[in-house]
């Protein structure tokens, strides 16, 4: 590199009496900022790591640093716990966890948490035995539950920044192109993931396959990637769908389904250019079934569906009813597949999709959106975290970011669960506040937010079953009696952060 | 004239499924104490359909209790314990003579008068399950006033005749005669099950054939097939605005004094105006066919 010496040498005598403007330095060569352009092989390879040990250390993460992962395998996701456990071997401590959400999957956390690897987490929610022993007062700090939305807004205000963000991809090119799509092991939308690649002061690709450059599409791009190894098997796509997505044949769901069909048809935003968005949950996806018909009906088509994104929706795209599809999760192989080879099937953010504080999200655009609920009481809060029994076992999902974005939200659920109510006097964890939720659709009937009286009155002339929501609890309450007050302790387990980053409530220890 | 299209099965000795089963909306809800309730569960389920009976929410609906034969030990308590919860229709499974439902009806009697319950305020239907049922239907169905109906139970049919479902060939002389002699006697008929709930198709041709026979309703396995059967029944738009006019018609000749009325030069007489009011009927029920 003699040149480079010349160069040098050439620059000093130019710049000679010269004085510097703060900040810059003098030319030191072509390679001083940039060793890898030194030869091709350098400059081709310098992000690939010869196994996760080498991507760990050349990510210079340190004890105490925060560490992300995306959870778009759901139930199937064989990243997170292969990672954490690497990382306890290498001997990191004191580790905050932001997965975009935990699930029953991940009980090998628990070790890892008892031996102080892992001391924080952000998540938005958890299942499972990890669930379980975090609510029974495991972790000595509390963990923080977020919507998907709002993990975005907690990064933007700084609370939680990502140091080292370990991105599973079914294939990324040596540079760094990745997707979800092609490969082996497709979790098809890497929504959540392009927030961390986007955020993170360093980004570490767990790709299943390397192939050659360049890769294309590239949901997560070669610009915002640091380091790119082989990890073998990212996760188990058949899984995705397992837990909280789910197809049924449920006759209670069913009519769940066609009461929430009923109340979409006749809300009053029921017209041509309408969009919706239906969750994972059994009816919300059996809704999307019968709407269809009623579109076909009327002769109406959606302008788009958006969330995560089932093949129910992809069915009714081919069938011409949804122009189209924005997905943030796909939730099944049909959804992967669709995103991969249709042209209108546009993969999104989390921050495009319900950042409250992005310059503009999709859920602020969605007309009907269908939500779960474990209990929803008197005042409309829905809880989507706790169980009757106190214990954490669901996820914020975009529970709140869609209930507060959309013109109607939609809340479905069985007024009873086995001998559980639904509908309660008062929620025992609020995740979603009931200002944002327009209407209750269950089996015994519908009630419709007081705040939205146009809506009630559309409702009650197209003749459907509608009841105030204290009638709904009474229904229930007649059935099952009321349920002992859960017992917990003062310990609180859990913070529930609203969208917006404030906090909601909290999870109490329960009393075991 | 009270609509009995659809009676929905259900297991008596599922809490859950007993306490809610209501939101379905099926014209009659057939709380099974029998074949689906399983020997060391007769006691709780007959305890649990006793409380069941009394729940508000089921009024609107008609509650029929199918109890066990009279010969077991089940029987008689299971009798005791439904009419004295006030159920509207006991089902006697497997009658095969005028003689089963003598001594169903002597029995209710006496509980009716034990319990201070109205004598013959406890209705009932017998299934017909047999060749000797179908041969006897006549009698069976004439046996005694509080009869509401008979019904075809299929599989035991047809396992007497030494066949199996099929096509419905099986079934074909049993349906007509169920058929003759509930309308002989002025009381209703109801089909057999269907037994595929995953089949549709099947399920609603078999429901074609048996409206067009002339099958007030059938029994139901599976809540799903509820709105699939109420909206077979259903009458078209077509229908309902004839009706409406056939009544209308019949209103204003009633008014005029007329003996004789004609629409669009066809004569109107009371059956037309009777098949017209429950045409009425079922499109209150369940609103027009889709």
């Amino acid at each position: 590199m003699n040149g480079d010496i010349a160069m040098i040498n050439d620059a000093q005598a130019r710049l000679a009496g010269v004085a510097l403007p703060p900040g810059a330095e003098p030319f030191a060569g072509v390679f001083a900022h940039a060793p890898h352009l030194v030869s091709r092989e350098a400059k081709y390879r310098r992000k690939r790591c010869a196994n996760l040990e080498d991507a760990v250390r050349r990510s210079g993460l340190k004890s105490g640093m925060t560490v992300s992962f995306h959870h778009a395998f759901r139930e199937g996701d064989k990243t997170i716990n292969t990672v954490v456990a690497c990382l306890a071997s290498m001997g990191f401590r004191d580790l905050t966890l932001a997965a975009s959400s935990l699930l029953s999957c991940n009980t090998p956390l628990i070790e890892h948490i008892r031996s102080g690897v892992i001391r924080r987490i952000y998540t938005s929610g958890m299942r499972g035995k990890l669930a379980e022993a975090i609510s029974n007062g495991l972790m000595d700090e509390p963990i923080n539950i977020h919507s998907h939305g709002g993990r975005v807004n907690l990064m933007d205000r700084g609370e939680l920044s990502i140091d080292v963000a370990f991105l599973g991809v079914s294939t990324a090119d040596e540079f760094g192109n990745a997707n979800g799509t092609s490969g082996r092991s497709r979790c098809g939308s890497l929504g959540y993931a392009m927030v961390d690649a986007d955020r993170a002061a360093k980004v570490v690709l767990l790709a299943e396959t390397i192939v050659p450059f360049p890769n294309a599409p590239a949901s997560i791009r070669q610009d915002q990637v640091d380091l790119v190894v082989e990890f073998g098997e990212i996760g188990d796509p058949s899984k995705i769908s397992i837990g909280a997505a789910r197809m049924t044949s449920d006759p209670r769901e069913l009519l769940i389904a066609r009461f929430a069909a009923d109340v979409m048809e006749h809300s009053g935003y029921f017209e041509e250019g309408f969009s919706m968005q239906t969750g994972s949950g059994a009816s919300s996806t059996a809704t999307a079934t019968f709407l269809a018909k009623r579109m076909e009906k009327k002769g109406i088509k959606a302008a788009f569906a958006l969330g995560g994104i089932t093949g129910g929706i992809v069915d009714l795209h081919r069938q011409g009813l949804i122009g189209k599809i924005f997905d943030t999760q796909s939730f099944d192989a049909v959804a992967a597949e669709s995103l991969r080879t249709n042209p209108e099937h546009y993969e999104i953010s989390t921050n495009t999709y319900a950042n409250l504080t992005s310059k503009g999200a999709y859920c602020d655009r969605v007309d009907m959106v269908i939500l779960s609920a474990l209990e929803i009481d008197l005042g409309f809060n829905v809880n989507v975290i706790t169980g009757s029994d106190g214990v954490m076992r669901g996820a914020s999902g975009g529970h709140s970011d869609a209930a507060a974005g959309s013109n109607l939200p939609i809340v479905v659920a069985p007024l009873i669960r086995s001998r559980i109510p639904t509908v309660v006097s008062r929620c025992t964890t609020v995740v979603t506040p009931g200002d944002t939720i327009g209407v209750l659709v269950t089996d015994h009937g519908i009630a419709v937010n007081p705040n939205r009286p146009e809506l009630a009155a559309r409702l009650k002339k197209a003749g459907l079953p509608l009841f105030t929501i204290e009638a709904l609890h009474e229904r229930a309450m007649s059935l099952t009696g009321e349920p002992q007050p859960i017992a917990f302790l003062d310990k609180v387990v859990g913070l529930i952060r609203y969208r917006d980053g404030s906090l909601i409530d909290v999870v109490r220890q329960i009393k075991g | 004239m009270r609509l009995r299209r659809s009676m929905l099965f259900m297991p008596a000795s599922n809490a859950a499924m007993l306490s809610t089963a209501f939101v379905f909306k099926p014209d009659s809800i057939m709380f099974d104490l029998e074949d689906a309730v399983s020997l060391r569960e007769k006691d709780a389920a007959r305890f649990l359909v006793f409380h069941a009976l009394q729940m508000p929410v089921y009024r609107g609906i008609e509650t029929v209790v199918r109890i066990n034969s009279l010969s077991t030990p089940f029987g008689l308590p299971d009798l005791e314990a439904v009419v004295r919860a006030g159920v509207e229709v006991v089902r006697l499974p497997k009658t095969d003579s005028a003689a089963d439902v003598a001594v169903l009806e002597a029995e209710v009697e006496r509980i009716e008068r034990d319990c201070g319950r109205e004598v013959g305020s406890t209705k009932l239907m017998a299934a017909i399950e047999s060749a000797s049922g179908v041969v006897n239907a006549v009698s069976i169905a004439t046996a005694s006033p509080r009869l509401i109906g008979i019904a075809l139970a299929g599989f035991d049919y047809v396992m007497d005749m030494q066949t199996e479902r099929g096509s419905g060939t099986e079934l074909f002389y049993a349906r007509c005669a169920v058929l003759h002699a509930a309308r002989y006697a002025k009381i209703d008929a109801f089909d057999v099950v269907f037994p595929d709930v995953n089949d549709d198709e099947g399920f609603l041709k078999e429901v074609a054939l048996i409206k067009q026979l002339g099958f007030n309703g059938k029994s139901l396995i599976n809540p799903r097939q509820i709105e699939l059967l109420h909206n077979a029944f259903a009458p078209t738009q077509e229908e309902v605005d004839y009706s409406h006019r056939v009544v209308a018609a019949a209103e204003e000749g009633e008014r005029k004094g007329l003996g004789v009325i004609a629409l669009g030069g066809k004569m109107i007489d009371a059956p037309v105006i009777a098949h017209a009011h429950v045409v009425l009927r079922r499109a209150e029920a369940s609103g027009v066919r889709t």
